[in-house]
């Protein structure tokens, strides 16, 4: 019963690869860039998808920190933030952010991306399901844009989406557009479904000849692991999406207190995905630093099995830790003892990979070009963010903490990095591969300080709000007396003119993005970083089909300094 | 090939005769509520359910022939829903605790017409 | 025209099998989300006995029977693939989907009455539950109906036989799901 699909011919794959590509014949404008199946050209729809809706949802950053640093301005190229507005604002923010840039471009993307080269095979093992995945994803960001604009606009329930504000009209105001946000999420997760086991499935099955579990890049891993994470996490809360849109409209009552529902349910659905969801976000950030770190530092990655079994660790744990988000919406106390208990010691594992990078980097001959820069950032203001997490993870200190601006800031030192940083990262790391052109390495540093040092400008005052009581979510604090004093506001125009700076560097970064696509020499070559893994095998750009030949491994991904070698790297597909 | 025929001629047999078994229980599943005894009801509905299930899995998916990280991938599944549950139900379920009350609401049924 | 990826195996099976296997796991959190929330309410609301006393459990029962029998029907088909007979896996596979069709036919009726009788999706949380699990699951057979047409559609020309025993896991995950909701819904009464 368990007989394996024996290639089609007794040709070597190579010759097989040959000879199903010479099928392709001539590809139109359409099969190759707007219906593709080739696992690159599915990457950058979601790059540049992902990339456009950062826009939006920065965009709408801009609009209402605006409001909070001049509370009643004309928000120019908005208008005025009207409450309603505001509440649409940061909604749709929060939910763009996570599900439209973070998941497409960190997993989707470089997933997509680099997990064929990288086990070094000739494309994603189902290249149409690839295609409806994005199909599907184009869909669910279409479907969302869409909403901004019916009656009533943008659902504005916050991305948590708790009944019954989002499930009645009358409170949430916004009933077309909650529904549309609701079905924009659902097909989205869909989507990922669809995209994770297309991942899953290549990297256990598709990897090179001799490429053991041992051997596979710590990227790839990671996306797989992540992939796992979301599939294994996502089921209850699409039963609760389906449940809430009939609460929304059908006027069912899953979740209405006044006819036997119960809020808190939703709640729970809500965060038993919503927790290791951010580790799914997290985990391709980490794998993407691991790999740059360990190029730029010319050094093997200091405990591999260490980092992967830990990795492991962090996803089954990141399972138990969820209702550290509800302490204060009336669970049972001594449910949020055990939440506390199990969010403190998750903490344990993340800094130990910490502690990895760190150690990796100790006696490393380090170059410090723009993505090296990234990834140390990333590790660094990431443990920022971890730390002032175990104020939040204590359920007591949650009390005073939860739903002020400690925990924005906290969650914006841990998603900053790993959506923003995590991505500058690996696209500055990978651009050559992607386009055959190195690029500008000065813009590319002053596009590293011009981001980083405005975005701690941003958050650390965020911190000092919340520690000072500032809640979450009020689109003004005019009138509140105490929040209203000149030193706290002081602190929220600093915040939004830093946002501001911010946002001017990153036309830096799309200016070099520009000028090094539009060079006429593609002046990369194969290998620009000297790195080991089997993406760097193939040409730059990779042609349809990846490899002329598919590699074989013969190592683990990070033999940097091997003793006795003329050179201090040993690529995988090298046989000795 | 002859051996799978073989092979199969074996499995044909099994699988008409666990669809037997499977029928057997469902039968036994439906008549248990009549006996009205309360635990009786449970074990023959849910406690037969898992045997089904058991029996479909093993002889229909083949699951037994699969590799086992299959089974254990598909088991750690069903662990999470149990965790979910388990976590939950303390709020979900329950009316009264520590400290709180959720009061039952009075639902009239909507008038039944025959 | 298939990637060389999607010949490989270094996973010890073919690669659409656990591609399978991987659906399947992440619709048991699906459905498990569902009817764990479904049974919390059930057993924090012992009035639910008296709402569920009117689902018609002759009629969940004759839809077991279907749905196992069609179970029964795939896996024929599935043992006919790999005889290499694609004509009578194609069979088989039309009379397992004919089962998808008894299925829906027989649930049409029953919420016809049951509608009928004043049992609507918003009558109370018990019947949401009611109409929405049973639902979805409705939807998962559509859909498997319909994948196991094109799937056989080819395997009477002898093509793709591999895929007769992937329709078949899908289909028997379907069954199992409809195992438990027998039970849940019509005989814990």
């Amino acid at each position: 019963m368990a007989e394996i699909v024996k290639p089609q011919t007794d040709q070597p794959e190579s010759a097989q690869a040959h000879d199903a590509h010479a099928h392709h014949g001539e590809e139109s404008f359409w099969s190759k860039y707007v219906f593709p199946t080739d696992h690159k050209m599915i990457a950058m729809q979601y790059m540049f998808t992902g990339m456009a809706m950062a826009l939006i949802g920065g965009f709408m950053v801009y609009a209402f920190r605006m409001q909070l640093a001049f509370p009643g301005i004309d928000v120019p190229l908005y208008g005025v933030v009207t409450p309603n507005r505001y509440n649409a604002l940061v909604t749709l923010h929060g939910t763009i952010m996570i599900f439209w840039v973070a998941m497409p471009v960190l997993i989707a993307a470089f997933g997509n991306f680099l997990i064929p080269l990288m086990i070094g095979c000739d494309d994603m093992v189902f290249p149409k399901v690839n295609r409806l995945s994005y199909q599907i994803f184009l869909l669910s960001a279409i479907v969302l844009v869409v909403s901004f604009f019916v009656e009533g606009g943008g659902f504005g329930g916050a991305w948590t989406a708790y009944p019954p504000l989002s499930a009645k009209a009358e409170y949430s105001q916004t009933g077309l557009g909650s529904s549309l946000w609701l079905v924009a999420v659902t097909l989205e997760f869909i989507a990922f479904l669809l995209g994770g086991i297309n991942f899953v499935t290549t990297a256990m099955n598709a990897r090179a000849p001799g490429m053991g579990m041992y051997d596979i890049p710590m990227v790839v891993w990671m996306i797989v692991i992540a992939s796992v994470l979301f599939m294994a996490s996502v089921g209850p809360l699409i039963a609760g999406a389906v449940m809430l849109f009939m609460d929304q409209n059908i006027g069912t009552a899953f979740f209405d207190p006044d006819k036997g529902g119960d809020p808190i349910l939703w709640q729970h659905l809500f965060w038993f995905f919503g927790h290791p969801e951010v580790y799914v976000v997290l985990l391709p950030a980490m794998g993407i630093s691991a790999d740059i770190i360990c190029t730029f530092a010319r050094k093997q990655l200091f405990a591999y099995k260490t980092f992967l079994y830990t990795t492991f660790g962090t996803g089954v744990l990141s399972f138990t830790v969820w209702a550290h988000h509800q302490f204060v919406a009336g669970i049972d106390p001594r449910m949020a003892n055990i939440f506390t208990v199990t969010t403190l010691l998750i903490s344990i594992p993340i800094a130990e990979m910490c502690f990895i990078y760190i150690a990796t980097l100790y006696g490393g001959s380090i170059r410090l070009t723009t993505p090296m820069l990234w990834a140390l950032a990333f590790v660094a203001e990431f443990m920022i963010g971890g730390v002032t997490g175990i104020f939040l993870g204590a359920s007591g200190a949650d009390v005073y903490y939860h739903d002020t601006y400690f925990v924005l800031a906290h969650f914006h030192y841990t998603f900053f990095p790993i959506a923003i940083i995590g991505t500058f990262a690996g696209f500055t790391f990978w651009f050559p591969k992607m386009f055959g052109k190195m690029m500008n390495e000065t813009l590319g540093k002053i596009h590293f300080w011009g981001t980083i040092i405005p975005f701690n400008c941003i958050f650390i005052p965020l911190f000092m709000l919340g520690s000072a009581g500032q809640h979450r979510r009020v689109y003004s604090y005019e009138n509140f007396p105490d929040l209203a004093q000149p030193q706290f506001q002081d602190l929220r125009v600093f915040a939004t003119i830093s946002l501001l700076v911010m946002l001017g560097f990153q036309l830096v970064f799309f200016y070099n993005c520009f000028i090094s696509w539009r060079k006429k020499e593609k002046d990369a070559g194969k290998n620009p970083w000297r790195s080991n893994t089997l993406e760097w095998v193939a040409e730059s750009p990779p042609p349809h089909g990846n490899f002329p030949e598919l590699p074989h491994c013969y190592r683990g991904p990070y033999e940097y300094g091997t003793p006795g070698r003329e050179e201090d790297y040993f690529p995988q597909n090298l046989p000795a | 090939m002859s051996e799978d025929a073989a092979h199969a001629d074996h499995h044909q047999v099994n699988y008409v005769r666990i669809w037997l078994i499977l029928l057997g229980l469902l039968i036994v599943s439906v008549a248990g509520p009549f006996l009205e005894i309360q635990v009786v009801t449970l074990v023959t509905a849910f406690g037969i359910a898992i045997i089904k299930a058991y029996l479909v899995a093993k002889n229909f998916m083949h699951l037994n022939l699969e590799p086992r990280y299959a089974v254990y991938l598909l088991l750690t599944m069903l662990v999470f829903v149990f965790l979910f549950f388990a976590a939950v139900a303390p709020d979900v379920m329950k009316h009264e605790g520590q400290n709180w009350v959720k009061p039952r609401v009075e639902v009239v049924e909507a008038p039944v017409h025959h | 025209m298939r990637p060389i990826a999607n010949t490989r195996s270094v996973a010890g099976i073919p690669t659409g099998r656990l591609a399978v296997w991987w659906v399947v796991a992440s619709e048991i959190v699906i459905f498990g989300g569902l009817l764990a929330s479904y049974v919390m309410y059930r057993l924090g609301n012992p009035e639910w006995a008296g709402y569920a006393a009117h689902t018609n459990v002759w009629m969940g029962a004759t839809n077991t029977f279907v749905l196992l029998t069609s179970s029964l029907a795939a896996v024929l088909a599935h043992q006919a693939a790999v005889a290499g007979d694609g004509k009578k896996a194609a069979k088989l596979l039309y009379f397992t989907c004919l089962g998808a069709v008894a299925f829906l036919c027989i649930k049409g009726f029953e919420w016809t009455t049951e509608i009928q009788a004043g049992y609507t999706i918003t009558s109370n949380t018990f019947w949401s539950f009611y109409y929405t699990a049973a639902g979805l699951h409705a939807l998962h057979v559509i859909a498997g109906g319909i994948i196991m047409l094109i799937v056989a559609e080819t395997a009477k020309r002898n093509e793709e036989l591999h895929r007769v025993e992937l329709i078949g896991i899908y289909w028997h995950f379907v069954d199992i799901v409809w195992i438990f909701l027998f039970p849940l819904l019509y005989i814990a009464k």
